[in-house]
């Protein structure tokens, strides 16, 4: 789960890590009072979605009165934001940050990643802040200074100072970014964080420390025991048939091609939609209905499946396992008679009692058809699809 | 000969009385798997599916010499169970749940292997010598002993990879599933070493999918120290970056993690890598001196 510039910005602030002043905006009605909170005469609004890109796609704006300000909450707030990183339709604006400007100096960058080699959290900071990181990786990855953090000793002050000292840090500066790296690191195990980006970490004119922008990414496993973090979920900024699979325990990820496609594990679900591809058909989607598929799981996957428009056909593929086929087979009939599906549905079902599943689905008198194995499946729904082009 | 598993294996069952730990320990003894008792705290000294039950691990142990337990208790709980079963002196511990979350295994990780003790999982279908021990959930019915070791990132897949090897009659030697997290207990390198060693292995096949370099390592590994015949596919291909397909593991981040990467890094170690999931047995059979097993 993603969390906004606004709400990583609180949870930096809980660990003492320096930010800008600000106000967030949910409605035009809040800005005459945010403005009065901060002071000043000039301000830096911040559009708050999912998405990188934010400065180019003009969702940040330094903003000098409070007619400047009332005319991009207008503009913004309640529309979509399209970025490099979004899609044609960009994401939702909910919110407007409004915060105190700096004059920067310097930018840096310092980030927390889970490291799946190392098998724990590694922090890394780079003078080369406010671009990319991964740039910076291929082009100069001598710029990236890492720290191999132990799960079970956790942060410590010195590598703090040695990340200083190699980021050219002065004076009390070096107290600032040790504090600063010490509650990133205390942060990221207490709320179960998969990622945390603070890109850029900049040095103001005044030469002190101030997290400029953040984000960060909580691990979905963790949430039934962070709470507070759990409230922040935005759903907006995710697809609807994304958040109605959510809620069925269904994990579905919309592509852009037109066989939709049903499938039991997520492995075998990846695996569908490339050998999809590889026979010159396009996969919808991913779509795992997990272990059970049982009816009910199945009628609402061919919801979430049929609410993509583009979808002409659909591959339901099944490695039954211990649940026999023949009850999986009942399933998916009763599914496609009760929601109505009238695209072409290939089934693919192995395993205990096939043979009998396929006979169902023969017989069931609905546009159904058998597949024998993987290929004949993919070959099958190409070529149905591919008819009605 | 197998890896991990056999007949003479004792297991117990963590989260025995449960939904899941019922319907799994009763499959598990059906095949043949020398269950000898399962835990469920404050159920001690009940008995379950004709075994006794424990209130702790360690009793379980102490009664049963058990080696190895089998994890269904909910994700919650797994940090605990696991490292309960690692102090009882437990030395095979196979996690079948999803969703333990990430922090918990980076705790348990460096834990279990100061003590020596092998973690599969956790969100695996566990582990399988065919006719001799099944551990977790698989379908028994669709193994057949053999040559072949079997080791993946995902479930169903592995059983297409069984479904073929068992259709083609090379058998399988034990089949691995490692799971779909981020930080497994156990990686394909550690599961590929074993193979190396067992005599009954012939040839290996190892299923991957996108996101970390799980297979870029398992690559080097083999190039360097796996002599037998490797046949791989790779799931993904076709996955958009920073969407997570299913697995908490299967993203590809950064731009790193991507199916193509990956089958680069493996055909350049010599291995034989196909792009169709249907193709496994085919590779198997055209790839490597495998040799059916006579029929009977």
């Amino acid at each position: 789960m993603n969390l906004h510039e606004y709400q990583a910005k609180e949870l930096f602030r809980q660990y003492g890590m320096p930010t800008s002043k600000g106000q967030i905006i949910n409605a035009g009605d809040e800005i005459a009072n945010a403005l009065q909170l901060l002071g000043g005469e000039r301000w830096v609004a911040k559009a708050q979605v999912h998405a990188g890109g934010r400065g180019k796609a003009g969702g940040v704006k330094l903003v000098s009165s409070k007619a400047e300000v009332e005319n991009f909450v207008r503009e913004l707030l309640h529309t979509h934001l399209v970025t490099y990183q979004t899609d044609e339709n960009g994401q939702p604006v909910n919110q407007i940050l409004i915060e105190e400007p700096c004059d920067i100096d310097q930018e840096l960058y310092l980030g927390a990643v889970l490291d799946r080699s190392f098998r724990t959290m590694v922090i890394m900071a780079s003078t080369e802040g406010g671009v990319e990181i991964e740039k910076v990786a291929e082009e100069t990855p001598d710029k990236i200074h890492k720290i191999v953090v132990d799960p079970a000793i956790g942060v410590q002050p010195y590598q703090g100072r040695e990340l200083a000292f190699k980021l050219g840090l002065k004076g009390d500066q070096i107290k600032q970014f040790v504090k600063l790296y010490l509650g990133l690191g205390k942060m990221f195990f207490d709320c179960d964080l998969g990622m945390v980006e603070i890109n850029p970490l900049v040095i103001t004119k005044k030469g002190d420390l101030l997290c400029l922008d953040g984000k960060i990414n909580v691990d979905d496993n963790a949430l039934y025991r962070q709470p507070k973090l759990t409230e922040m979920r935005d759903a907006s900024q995710e697809d609807d048939r994304v958040n109605k699979a959510h809620e069925w325990d269904l994990n579905y990820v919309p592509l852009d091609g037109n066989i939709g496609c049903m499938v039991n594990g997520a492995g075998l679900a990846m695996a569908t939609m490339d050998i999809i591809k590889l026979h010159g058909g396009d996969p919808a989607n991913f779509l795992d209905v997990g272990g059970g598929a049982t009816e009910e799981r199945v009628r609402e996957a061919f919801k979430i499946i049929l609410s993509d428009e583009n979808v002409k056909g659909i591959l339901v593929n099944i490695f039954g396992g211990i649940v026999r086929c023949d009850l999986i087979a009942e399933g998916i009939i009763a599914a496609v008679k009760e929601v109505g599906v009238e695209v072409p549905v290939v089934v693919r079902l192995e395993g205990n009692q096939a043979e009998k599943g396929a006979e169902l689905l023969k017989k069931s008198g609905l546009n159904l058809t058998p597949a024998g194995g993987l290929t004949d499946a993919a070959e099958k729904i190409v070529k149905a699809v591919g008819a009605l082009a | 000969m197998s890896i991990l598993v056999d007949k003479n294996t004792k297991v117990i069952c963590q989260g025995f009385t449960g939904k899941q730990g019922t319907f799994h320990s009763e499959q598990a003894i059906n095949y043949g798997t020398q269950m000898v008792g399962g835990v469920t705290p404050g159920k001690g000294g009940q008995e379950h599916l004709g075994l006794p039950v424990f209130n702790t691990v360690r009793e379980a142990v102490d009664t049963t010499q058990a080696d190895a337990s089998v994890i269904y208790v909910p994700a919650p709980f797994c940090k605990d169970s696991i490292l309960e079963a690692i102090d009882a002196g437990i030395k095979l511990v196979v996690c079948i749940t999803e969703g333990v979350p990430i922090i918990d295994m980076m705790q348990i990780k460096p834990y279990a292997d100061a003590m020596g003790v092998r973690i599969i999982g956790p969100n695996c279908p566990g582990v399988i010598t065919p006719d001799a021990c099944k551990i977790g959930i698989m379908p028994g019915h669709i193994h057949m002993p053999g040559k072949v070791g079997i080791v993946s990132r995902s479930g169903t897949l592995t059983y297409e990879a069984v479904k073929q090897t068992s259709d083609m009659h090379f058998g399988q030697s034990t089949c691995v599933g490692i799971g779909g997290d981020p930080i497994p207990g156990s990686n394909f390198i550690d599961i590929l070493a074993l193979f190396e060693k067992d005599p009954a292995t012939e040839a290996i096949v190892m299923v991957g999918e996108i996101g970390g370099n799980a297979e870029e390592e398992a690559a080097e590994f083999i190039q360097s120290e796996v002599s037998k015949p490797v046949v791989s596919y790779i799931a993904g291909v076709t996955a958009p970056a920073g969407k997570r397909m299913g697995h908490a593991g299967a993203i590809i981040a950064g731009g790193k993690g991507t199916a193509d990467e990956k089958f680069k890094a493996l055909e350049k170690a010599g291995v034989h890598t196909v792009r169709s999931p249907a193709d496994i047995g085919k590779a198997l059979a055209e790839a490597t001196p495998l040799q059916a097993m006579a029929a009977g």
